[in-house]
């Protein structure tokens, strides 16, 4: 921390310093038993994490460069731009104009916001209905639910479920089919049982039903779990291609999954008056706007929660 | 608590227990109802797999044919095309797609810098949030027939044409998707069971003059081998589910005979062909075969005294 002022006084002597800093605290990491590594196997290792970073890193550039880049610079890069020069959103512009690609981002983010809610209420419900052992039925109740993990009921018969509900073609049938997931009410119900008996039994003696321990002092107490299954849930609900697929007929409701297939890996051509504009920009930019706009709601929320993730998949699979 | 405790006996009668837990019951409801109607009746639903199912008589009215449709299914050649490639796909991964997410804890948990580590995590975990289209649409614009990747190697004499449409290298192709995608998130696992072998163990075996690999093979690989066979068997129960949407994705690209897997045989054939009895058929063999393995894998585990997932 002291080398911050010579930071400000001297820029290179202070980059110096803040590099020793950095070596200093390694070697207070490292354990006294374990050897400095051989230089040749620390080259070996920085070699294999850049190459991963950089196998992860450089199509999100690549597709993220050319949604921004105009014809010009396509023709220049071969199709491709990484960094352009000279920015333009034009594409996000056209594909946000009103027509297909507008349409079904909005049945997405609907979906989801709606999907997600829905499935996070049933969940803790559910995982905190099942959090009493010894509770009426309590064995038979948590039986059902583990019992998914161990089979699919398959494909077709669910399909012929949905379509006895009289739910194909409907928003429901993407929503409802896929409403709970065994897996994330094991880990919201084994947080639930960690909070000390004690708070529920003050509670209790001051007058508290069920409903008031699980909304005051149960939920505040765990919004890190809620945090995680709800970012799980809302991925699944973004993400879902296949369920739209199989149960929606109306092209006109279709996600924007299915959209993002059609116009980029099965190669239908987006006019102009599907989009509601009169001049197209490049198509692969067009193409690589959607593509960003079906990642960008996934980037903007992983920051948030990224760092529940051990302990939400740690819960699970211990409990499970 | 106290309430388990108690002995059985002295168990408060039902009418009781109904009143006194009246809320946690209606809290479960939904969910109960979530269950039993999107898996138990659909469970149930698998009685059209002996039948001559036809939409408009529905269960009830569809006539029994007994056995008939899993002996047409064994007639279909196609379909032991698509259990081929179910298991050609399934080894494949097992051999280089299993092992992957250990071989990358290892490699993050040798890093001593915390913050090089934290960064290189929050990487490597993103791709598992993308969707199969998304990530199926970023392969082909690297590897595709156009892609940069395939453009570059042109460039310098190597002809590679479209990757992505070449049968003999589909399952290669999705086992390196699957690499690229859940590697990362696979990680977390075991970066966890790894960070509870104790110290004391890795000193003392450095005391003993043991190097990092040595380290790696006598302490934490035998440290977290339950984890390994717990992970394996889950995946061997799973073994005949092998990317569903990924492959859906690309089956046009490359045809039926080199990607069609059970479950998009089961697809095809029922809702796309409207073979509702057949196609249940295989999704229920598919499911009893699935259901065996994972009940076998258990008790092999226990065989080796291992836990395995359940007792």
């Amino acid at each position: 921390m002291t080398t911050t002022t010579s930071t400000s006084a001297a820029p290179r002597g202070g980059s110096r310093g803040r590099f020793a800093e950095m070596i200093t605290w390694k070697r207070y990491d490292r354990p006294p038993w374990m050897e400095k590594p051989h230089p040749l196997t620390r080259g070996a290792k920085a070699i294999i994490l850049i190459a991963i970073v950089i196998a992860i890193g450089y199509p999100f550039l690549l597709v993220l460069g050319t949604s921004l880049a105009g014809q010009k610079e396509l023709n220049a890069g071969g199709g491709y731009v990484l960094l352009p020069h000279h920015p333009t959103l034009e594409a996000y512009r056209v594909v946000l104009a009103g027509g297909v690609v507008t349409r079904a981002t909005f049945v997405s983010l609907g979906v989801t916001a709606v999907g997600t809610g829905l499935s996070l209420i049933c969940t803790v419900m559910l995982a905190y209905g099942l959090s009493r052992t010894g509770s009426f039925l309590h064995k038979p109740i948590l039986m059902l639910v583990l019992g998914t993990f161990l089979f699919s009921p398959g494909m077709i018969p669910v399909y012929l479920t949905v379509e006895k509900l009289n739910l194909l073609n409907s928003y429901a049938s993407l929503i409802l089919p896929v409403l709970l997931n065994a897996f994330n009410i094991i880990v919201v119900r084994a947080f639930f049982q960690g909070i000390p008996e004690e708070l529920h039994e003050a509670a209790r003696l001051d007058g508290a039903g069920e409903l008031r321990v699980l909304t005051r002092i149960v939920l505040p107490l765990s919004k890190a779990p809620i945090a995680v299954v709800g970012l799980f849930y809302a991925v699944s609900y973004w993400n879902s291609f296949f369920n739209a697929v199989l149960y929606m007929k109306d092209s006109s409701k279709m996600p924007l999954q299915v959209v993002l297939r059609s116009y980029v890996l099965q190669g239908q051509s987006m006019n102009a008056k599907a989009l509601g504009v009169s001049v197209l920009p490049p198509s692969t930019s067009l193409q690589m706007a959607v593509l960003v706009l079906a990642i960008i709601p996934i980037v903007i929320a992983y920051p948030f929660v990224q760092k529940y993730f051990a302990k939400g998949v740690l819960t699970g699979a211990i409990k499970g | 608590m106290a309430q388990s405790a108690a002995p059985r006996a002295s168990r408060p009668p039902l009418r009781v227990r109904f009143r006194r837990d009246r809320t946690l019951l209606f809290l479960c409801l939904p969910g109960v109802l979530y269950f039993v109607l999107f898996c138990y009746i659909p469970l149930a639903g698998n009685i059209v797999a002996f039948q001559d199912y036809a939409p408009f008589l529905g269960f009830s009215g569809s006539p029994w044919t007994g056995m008939t449709n899993f002996v047409q299914l064994m007639q279909q050649a196609d379909f032991w095309s698509a259990v081929v490639n179910t298991l050609e796909i399934a080894a494949i991964q097992l051999v280089l797609y299993f092992p992957a997410p250990i071989a990358l804890a290892l490699l993050l948990n040798s890093l001593v810098s915390e913050r090089v580590k934290k960064s290189i995590q929050t990487v490597v975990y993103l791709p598992h949030f993308l969707s199969w289209v998304v990530v199926v649409a970023m392969f082909q614009q690297v590897l595709g027939g156009a892609g940069t990747l395939t453009g570059f190697l042109e460039n310098h004499g190597l002809q590679t044409g479209n990757i992505m449409a070449d049968p003999s290298l589909f399952k290669l192709l999705i086992t390196s998707q699957s690499i690229w995608k859940d590697t990362g998130w696979g990680t977390i696992i075991f970066l966890a069971s790894i960070a509870s072998v104790p110290t004391d163990l890795y000193e003392s075996a450095a005391m003993d003059g043991a190097g990092p690999w040595r380290r790696i093979w006598h302490v934490t690989l035998p440290g977290i081998r339950p984890v390994i066979i717990m992970l394996l068997i889950m995946r061997l129960g799973d073994v005949l589910t092998v990317g569903f949407e990924q492959i859906i994705l690309q089956r046009d690209a490359v045809g039926a005979d080199a990607s069609e897997v059970i479950d998009t045989y089961v697809y095809y054939h029922g809702v796309i062909n409207g073979d509702w009895g057949m196609s249940t058929a295989a999704g229920l063999m598919k499911g009893i075969i699935g259901f065996a393995l994972i009940l076998s894998a258990n008790k092999l585990a226990h065989r080796f005294g291992e836990s395995g997932i359940y007792r």
